[in-house]
């Protein structure tokens, strides 16, 4: 590997044995595909699908003042937040760009975060300057964390731990897994139902290897976590969402608190001007008419050869069984049906804007 | 059919008489993963050596196929267009790409036989 040594999460040796194909991803040692993209994407739509995302960051913000202090950096609703609840949300910079963005729970009188890998290095020295003296931020960094995610998660996690299969979507539980003290979410990162567990290092490949040892559970790469999360329609921060687009912009305008409205947290104007204006550009889906994919940075134009946007994300949809992409294009041409050219290889290929996701979210909302 | 020549960037060919027919090597499929799509040239069209001759797409990402000697498009495989899959299956046989009528024969000498190529791919692992 080249640049030298790279991290290792808690379950690396577990993936080697599985004979998975290990890829650099965020300094990490990562699997990319144990058999096969399509195969594990299928299998993750149709069983449950278990996924390291233990190069994450978890953090821990505690504090009598912790969620307002950390209202104060994001545009979501923390103050709010009942206990056992989770929320989405961006950390934003004073343009209104996401400088990441992040799951928000509140579980033990504490608030648990998880935050992109790449970014987390400087979201916890963002946090931990933020808040300043109103909360302590303890990064978890011992902490292992997988999803099993797919319609028989339940199924399976509930033969193990009593009582996740009644758990909501987006709530989460302090509970004791195979004898460690973990924090299980419905939640995840595919549009199935399923959940992220947050495990104590030490226990890791043991609850891991008992979920594999599951007739319904496969492993799977980060190859197909892309192309899940892309069905669904979710964006993959450094991609499709950065410090250069906001949360209007990019559709996240769901999980802006309606308080928030009046301001207090960074680029609030600019968001603000957005959401009661419009933004000028808008994320969308898009399906290439033909067979070709199109990949990430491809040239948008609209139908008289004019530049209206770019990809963002884009490649091969195994359950749509056809290419699938997403970008950012000028709001004029972001209404469902637009047809437009995506410029791959010097040619332009008919696509048309869609509503996302493409393969619809199937959550658990009891 | 003759022996299997093979290029650094993992295409082979296979000569019968002035006309090679050309695909990608079971190295190569297995690093790409699953093919989902395929785009092969027009016949007729001319390439020089390491020209992009066509397109072979994985899910994760795209990459080129280069003409490995100079010649003429004369026969592309359409079926790969419906069943790109074939490329993983059946790499060095129905997974071929396109056949080119050879120009100048000495250039098959700088290729590599099938052991200096498993050689020089074990070298890259």
């Amino acid at each position: 590997m080249s640049g030298g040594t790279s991290l290792t999460t808690h379950l690396h040796e577990l993936h080697v044995s599985l004979g998975a194909r290990m890829v650099p991803f965020a300094g990490y040692d990562m699997p990319v595909q144990y058999t096969g993209i399509i195969a594990e994407h299928l299998h993750t739509r149709s069983g449950a699908g278990l996924f390291d995302v233990g190069h994450m960051g978890q953090g821990r913000l505690t504090g009598a003042g912790a969620a307002a202090a950390l209202e104060t950096l994001v545009p979501g609703d923390i103050t709010g937040l009942a206990e056992g609840r989770m929320r989405y949300t961006q950390l934003t910079n004073e343009h209104g760009g996401i400088l990441d963005d992040l799951m928000v729970s509140k579980i033990s009188d504490a608030i648990f975060l998880v935050v992109n890998a790449s970014r987390k290095e400087s979201d916890f020295a963002h946090i931990a300057e933020g808040v300043g003296s109103d909360a302590a931020l303890e990064i978890l960094a011992d902490r292992a964390l997988i999803a099993l995610q797919g319609p028989k998660a339940a199924a399976v996690l509930g033969r193990h731990v009593r009582g996740v299969a009644e758990m909501k979507f987006m709530t989460i539980s302090a509970v004791d897994v195979m004898g460690a003290e973990c924090l299980v979410s419905r939640s995840g990162y595919t549009g199935e139902d399923g959940y992220e567990i947050s495990i104590p290092g030490e226990s890791a490949v043991e609850i891991a290897k008992a979920l594999l040892a599951e007739s319904e559970v496969e492993p799977i790469g980060l190859g197909a976590r892309d192309t899940l999360r892309l069905e669904a329609g979710l964006c993959l921060y450094g991609n499709d969402i950065d410090d250069t687009t906001t949360p209007v912009e990019a559709g996240l305008t769901w999980s802006i608190a309606k308080r928030h409205e009046e301001g207090g947290f960074p680029g609030a104007p600019v968001i603000q001007q957005q959401i009661a204006d419009g933004p000028e550009r808008r994320r969308v889906g898009l399906k290439p008419d033909g067979k070709a994919p199109v990949r990430a940075h491809a040239e948008i134009r609209g139908k008289l050869g004019e530049t209206v946007g770019e990809v963002t994300s884009g490649g091969f949809g195994p359950t749509v069984d056809g290419p699938v992409a997403m970008g950012y294009v000028k709001s004029e041409h972001a209404g469902a049906g637009t047809p437009v050219d995506i410029m791959v290889r010097g040619k332009p290929l008919p696509a048309t804007v869609v509503r996302l996701p493409f393969v619809e979210q199937r959550y658990f909302r009891g | 059919m003759a022996d299997m020549k093979f290029t650094k960037e993992h295409e082979w060919i296979a000569v019968d008489g002035d006309v090679g027919t050309v695909g990608i090597s079971e190295y190569a499929q297995e690093q790409l993963g699953d093919v989902v799509f395929v785009e092969v040239p027009d016949v007729g069209k001319s390439f020089n050596r390491g020209d992009e001759a066509a397109v072979v797409e994985s899910v994760k990402a795209a990459s080129e196929v280069y003409a490995p000697v100079d010649g003429e498009i004369v026969e592309v495989n359409s079926g790969l267009e419906d069943a790109p899959g074939t490329v993983n299956e059946d790499a060095l046989g129905g997974g071929w790409f396109f056949k080119i009528r050879i120009n100048d024969a000495s250039q098959l000498d700088e290729l590599m036989d099938k052991a200096a190529y498993d050689a020089y791919t074990a070298e890259l692992d």
